[in-house]
């Protein structure tokens, strides 16, 4: 697949006139997200500009200014996933490890005796509710902060934005030991406060997992808050006048105007946010101590790493990243499906 | 926009709305005063069981046994040369590449784009495990180099991705003017770009810093033996043992661990919101 025909096409292509100039494209812009169906000047986008920039013409340049990335990338990101795959079909222990044995090819062994583990579902299961509970409620926070933000004068508008950034600049480690003596059954001042004597919150599963997640929110929502808001401010103030000489109502312009235009912001605080507590790990490593009595309050990432490092067996772990891996990049089809819907151009 | 919605606003409304955003900074606020209250508080009065949200006779003793731990300067000293490395190398390599994919066609332009959507949703943890022999291969187990490399890798995606709408966003006539004036590209691209787009690097720069001060889980497994490598969540837990926690030598160490990335969002704050609202508009 090839760009070119954008860049050769684009001078001569008027705003009205789709996508006639890229024959090549043709039947392939469906199927492969690799194609990637924006070759083509669509009605309604911007329209090209007759010259190209002088730094356009540039031969091998831009694979210049590549290189630095794309060796960083390739070499720390790409082949280790390369070999991560490559781990989880292997019998891999200390023994292999430290030399004594050789290495041998398990096929899907290590799958098989994964998903035969009862535990191992347990975890997943935990993982999938844990993580949209807490993209769900950060999601829920952040916006309704958001829009409170715009509602109040510059004083409490300062206070509650240098809160969250607090929370935000809050290393993760750091949080985690602080919410750990907020809810502390004897030194605690929640505790106190709530009237609930010793009551240890780390304890029982529930709970755990619920401090965890009160956790999880406070440092995620300033993201999702400070995002949403910036994007509020961005609409152009024309737009929302012109709705309320309309008539509009409050709601309605919530509705009507600023959600659509907010949409894109929306998507990419979702996806970032399910990014970031599929892939909770010190805060779970932390608050219940290595995923809790019993292994209880475990989430897929420390169970990897439980499996990996407290008991080596490297082969089994990866397999499990490999599962983690193939559940993020499903919900990376589905963003790049709802960018694409939106229309937006790469 | 603001006066507007403001107009529309009720009194009584703005009012309550206010008061409630005021309560929910001070909540928001709370465990961070508490962990600088508990850090100040002297040895016996954390461990009350009626913990008064004040403190009567403020004490530097936990800092004291922090800095006393052997090398706790030396972990923040890693820590930060971690941080600034990865923020620097990774901010410089990020513009040129999204200079490239912004201001140039090339063949592969748009596989490429795809391709770092995608590596931004890779399970970093996931890769611990190769990592962790790749480093080991590389001889950079138990260095700052096992810390730095993977971090730089792991912030490149998004850092591309966030910057190319700032670039974007560089009208190219200027471009053509500074060629026209006999600028060459790598003038252009330094003296002219670099600080325009620069406030966007400056709001990128702070998920790398992030992504690089909280680092605990690479620490954890790739610095093993030598210590004197380590960084601050390692040396917080050397405080903090889940049966009998230390919790002024917590409180105190996560205080410390705390101000330096304060500092810097409270520097960068203004850039970083407008920063997000011209990265995602795009």
């Amino acid at each position: 697949m090839t760009d070119r025909p954008l860049a050769v096409s684009a001078p001569g292509a008027a705003p009205g006139a789709a996508p006639g100039p890229a024959p090549a494209a043709g039947p392939a812009v469906r199927e492969s997200p690799a194609g990637n169906a924006t070759k083509a000047p669509r009605p309604g986008r911007r329209p090209a500009t007759g010259r190209r920039s002088p730094l356009a013409r540039g031969g091998w340049t831009p694979w210049l200014y590549l290189a630095p990335a794309l060796v960083v990338i390739g070499g720390l990101l790409v082949y280790p996933v390369y070999q991560l795959g490559l781990i989880s079909f292997l019998e891999y222990t200390q023994a292999q490890v430290s030399g004594g044995e050789p290495t041998s090819f398990q096929g899907f062994g290590n799958y098989a005796t994964l998903f035969r583990d009862e535990q191992f579902w347990q975890v997943l299961l935990a993982t999938v509710v844990f993580a949209s509970a807490c993209v769900v409620s950060t999601l829920a926070v952040g916006c309704a902060l958001a829009v409170l933000l715009t509602r109040v004068r510059a004083v409490p508008r300062l206070a509650l934005m240098l809160a969250a950034l607090g929370a935000w600049a809050t290393p993760a480690v750091t949080g985690s030991t602080v919410w750990l003596l907020l809810f502390d059954p004897d030194f605690g001042p929640v505790n106190r406060a709530l009237g609930l004597g010793d009551h240890s919150w780390t304890y029982g599963r529930y709970s755990a997992f619920a401090l965890v997640l009160l956790e999880v929110v406070w440092c995620s929502f300033p993201f999702v808050m400070v995002t949403v808001y910036a994007g509020i401010r961005a609409v152009p103030s024309e737009v929302l006048e012109a709705a309320s000489l309309d008539g509009a109502s409050q709601w309605r312009i919530w509705r009507s105007v600023l959600a659509p235009m907010l949409r894109p912001i929306l998507v990419v605080v979702t996806i970032q946010s399910v990014i970031w507590d599929f892939k909770v790990f010190t805060q779970i490593y932390v608050m219940t101590n290595g995923g809790g009595i019993a292994g209880q309050n475990l989430v897929l990432n420390v169970y990897a790493y439980q499996k990996a490092f407290a008991s080596s067996q490297y082969g089994l772990g990866s397999a499990i990243g490999v599962v983690m891996l193939l559940i993020l990049l499903a919900v990376t089809l589905v963003y790049l499906r709802l960018l694409r819907r939106q229309g937006e151009e790469l | 926009m603001r006066n507007l919605v403001r107009r529309s606003v009720r009194r009584p409304w703005r009012l309550a709305a206010e008061v409630s955003a005021l309560l929910i900074a001070a909540v928001v606020a709370f465990p961070l005063y508490w962990m600088v209250l508990s850090a100040f508080k002297p040895a016996g009065e954390i461990e009350s069981s009626e913990p008064r949200p004040w403190t009567l006779s403020p004490s530097l003793d936990s800092f004291r046994r922090v800095f006393g731990q052997q090398e706790f300067g030396r972990y923040f000293l890693n820590s930060l040369v971690v941080a600034v490395t990865v923020v620097a190398v990774s901010a410089l390599i990020a513009f040129l590449a999204a200079t490239a994919v912004t201001r140039f066609r090339f063949r592969f332009r748009t596989t490429l784009l795809i391709m770092f959507l995608v590596a931004q949703m890779v399970p970093v943890e996931a890769l611990t495990i190769p990592l962790f022999f790749q480093m080991r291969d590389f001889g950079q187990l138990n260095t700052l180099g096992a810390l730095i490399l993977p971090h730089i890798a792991f912030s490149l995606p998004f850092a591309i991705w966030m910057l190319r709408g700032f670039v974007k966003a560089v009208p190219e006539a200027l471009e053509e003017a500074a060629h026209i004036d006999g600028a060459s590209r790598t003038r252009f691209l330094w003296q002219i770009l670099f600080p325009l787009v620069f406030p966007g690097l400056v709001a990128t720069s702070v998920f790398s810093f992030i992504s690089a001060w909280n680092d605990f889980l690479f620490a954890k497994s790739f610095i093993i033996s030598d210590t004197s490598q380590s960084t601050l969540p390692m040396a917080l837990l050397v405080f903090y043992k889940p049966d009998d926690p230390d919790w002024g030598g917590v409180m105190a160490g996560s205080t410390v661990m705390t101000i330096p990335v304060l500092i810097f969002f409270v520097l960068v704050q203004r850039r970083l919101v407008s920063g997000l609202g011209g990265a995602v508009k795009d």
